[in-house]
């Protein structure tokens, strides 16, 4: 019973998060909203009894992620959006589309599903999860860590100056 | 199940942890003060109480009365919420930390720590310390922008990419422990380290191989909370005082909880990773052997905050590029490399 009342509130606080994360205009509130959503969303998944993944939900996405979105948004100084009237398109295409994606979430939650899930009956402890992943999931998890690497080196690759050592023989020096 | 009396120790459990993490914040102050005192041949607080040990009421009293100031330039929400981000996360992440086994009080076994009902712990409480401990970067980033503040900013962003820099190593390091003892709860990982080995040396992590790790733990600890030699975001001789330059009061006073309490999680943390938490000899009468375990954990945490206060005393600064480039490239290869090592060993012995 508490497991659902609370599973209720932080519901409730991750979609007001998220549509403050819109409503918002400064690049920053917006960037907090976003860490109110991932942090009520570790919330939700603790309390299914997922607890690896919550622990890591705050750590990587709220701790390390936003971090850097944070720190992108100080970086550019990024000032306050103009808020516009929006667009026609958003209008008769955008809502239209909204309720139709609500109507069939809604109508696959009740009609398909077949399992139901209760609060706190997920059995998510990191010795599962581990297994799940060198077993049976090992493939997909080499797979994504090969995608990280490239990531990493093509990052490496833009943001390193090759050409540093060559300015700074050939600029002179102020004080020479 | 009764839900009443779970409450009700739980509420008082976080009372008393935090009255007593508060005191222990504003003793270790003093404790810096004199022994970077003698360090530096002078006193240190000599004037208020014996010895200076009412010196940190005074500073108490004198941060509470003080006037509050908010510069005009600065972004008002934010400004306010970040010391509070700050001191709520460093004390939160003590409520995972057990100080002992349980302690039976009028047929309730108190588990020693505030999570956990019933004696059992968290499956997961060293990563949800991690977690808390990495929401806390949010305190100094959004005190750097928000006040708005060219010096505050540059301590903030220096804070916030050495945080995150050295959480890495910091983690990695923990892995080697984690893998001798098989488990997340930071219960089973001291329980993993009781007894000893042939002879008087106990069976701590720290001399089960994991000695590299605990100094890759330590340096990066230093780093994440901000002190010498690692304490470029507040570097007085080139950002004035850094992410707090605008504080005042209260509001700097904060700032101040959230580090030295952040310096007890680790060294507590230290203290349950790799030195046997609070196993050490049992002797003497029941309510001698009962407490017991509790001293030692206390003396253990003890000799690190020292550590951290000796340290300060001895060490320069170093110079930004050079912490990126230890943290990046010294201290991250070296646990990855003990991480690889302890795994053979451990696949080798099963």
């Amino acid at each position: 019973m508490v497991h659902l009342i609370l599973f209720l509130v932080f519901g409730a606080v991750c979609v007001a998060g998220a549509i403050n994360l819109i409503l918002q205009t400064h690049p920053i509130q917006s960037a907090l909203s976003l860490i109110v959503v991932m942090a009520s969303l570790a919330a939700e998944y603790l309390l299914l009894g997922a607890e690896f993944v919550a622990a890591v939900q705050v750590i990587v996405y709220a701790g390390a992620i936003m971090v850097l979105f944070v720190f992108v948004i100080m970086l550019l100084n990024a000032g306050t959006e103009e808020v516009t009237h929006g667009s026609k398109i958003a209008e008769f295409i955008g809502l239209p589309s909204l309720l139709l994606l609500g109507v069939l979430m809604v109508w696959a939650v009740t009609h398909h599903s077949t399992t139901s899930v209760a609060a706190g009956s997920l059995y998510g402890d990191p010795k599962t999860i581990g297994r799940l992943l060198f077993n049976q999931y090992l493939l997909p998890f080499e797979v994504t860590s090969i995608l990280i690497l490239i990531a990493i080196m093509g990052a490496v690759v833009l943001a390193g100056r090759p050409e540093m050592s060559n300015i700074q023989a050939d600029t002179p020096r102020k004080d020479a | 199940m009764n839900f009443l009396p779970y409450i009700l120790i739980a509420l008082i459990k976080i009372a008393v942890m935090i009255g007593v993490l508060l005191t222990a914040v504003a003793y270790i102050v003093w404790l810096e003060r004199k022994v970077v005192g003698r360090i530096q041949n002078r006193w240190g607080p000599t004037r208020v109480g014996p010895f200076g040990l009412l010196q940190p009421a005074a500073d108490g009293i004198k941060f509470i009365i003080k006037e509050d100031l908010t510069p005009p330039h600065v972004y008002k929400p934010l400004f306010i919420a970040a010391p509070l981000i700050a001191v709520v996360f460093a004390l939160s992440s003590i409520a995972l930390i057990p100080f002992g086994n349980n302690f039976t009080l009028f047929g309730y076994d108190i588990p020693m720590q505030i999570t956990g009902a019933g004696g059992g712990d968290i499956n997961t409480g060293l990563l949800i310390i991690l977690g808390l401990t990495s929401m806390g970067v949010y305190g100094i980033a959004l005190a750097g922008w928000s006040s708005n503040n060219k010096y505050s900013m540059l301590g903030s962003l220096r804070a916030g990419a050495q945080m995150i820099s050295y959480e890495i190593a910091l983690g990695l390091s923990l892995i080697g422990v984690l893998i001798l003892a098989g488990t997340f709860s930071l219960r089973g990982i001291v329980e993993s380290q009781g007894g000893h080995f042939p002879g008087y040396i106990p069976h701590w992590n720290i001399f089960r191989g994991q000695i590299v790790a605990f100094f890759i733990y330590l340096t990066a600890a230093y780093a994440e909370t901000n002190r010498i030699p690692f304490d470029l975001p507040e570097a007085e001789t080139e950002l004035v005082a850094g992410y707090h330059t605008e504080y005042s009061a209260m509001k700097f006073a904060m700032f101040f909880m959230a580090e030295y309490a952040n310096m007890v999680t680790v060294a507590c943390l230290a203290t349950l990773l790799f030195l046997g938490g609070w196993n050490g000899p049992l002797f003497g009468p029941p309510l001698v052997q009962a407490l017991l375990p509790l001293l030692w954990f206390f003396l253990k945490v003890f000799a690190f905050i020292f550590l951290y206060i000796w340290v300060r005393g001895t060490m320069p600064r170093f110079r930004y590029d050079q912490l990126m480039a230890f943290g990046w490239k010294f201290l991250l290869p070296l646990a990855i490399a003990n991480l690889i090592i302890t795994a053979f060993f451990v696949a080798y012995r099963a």
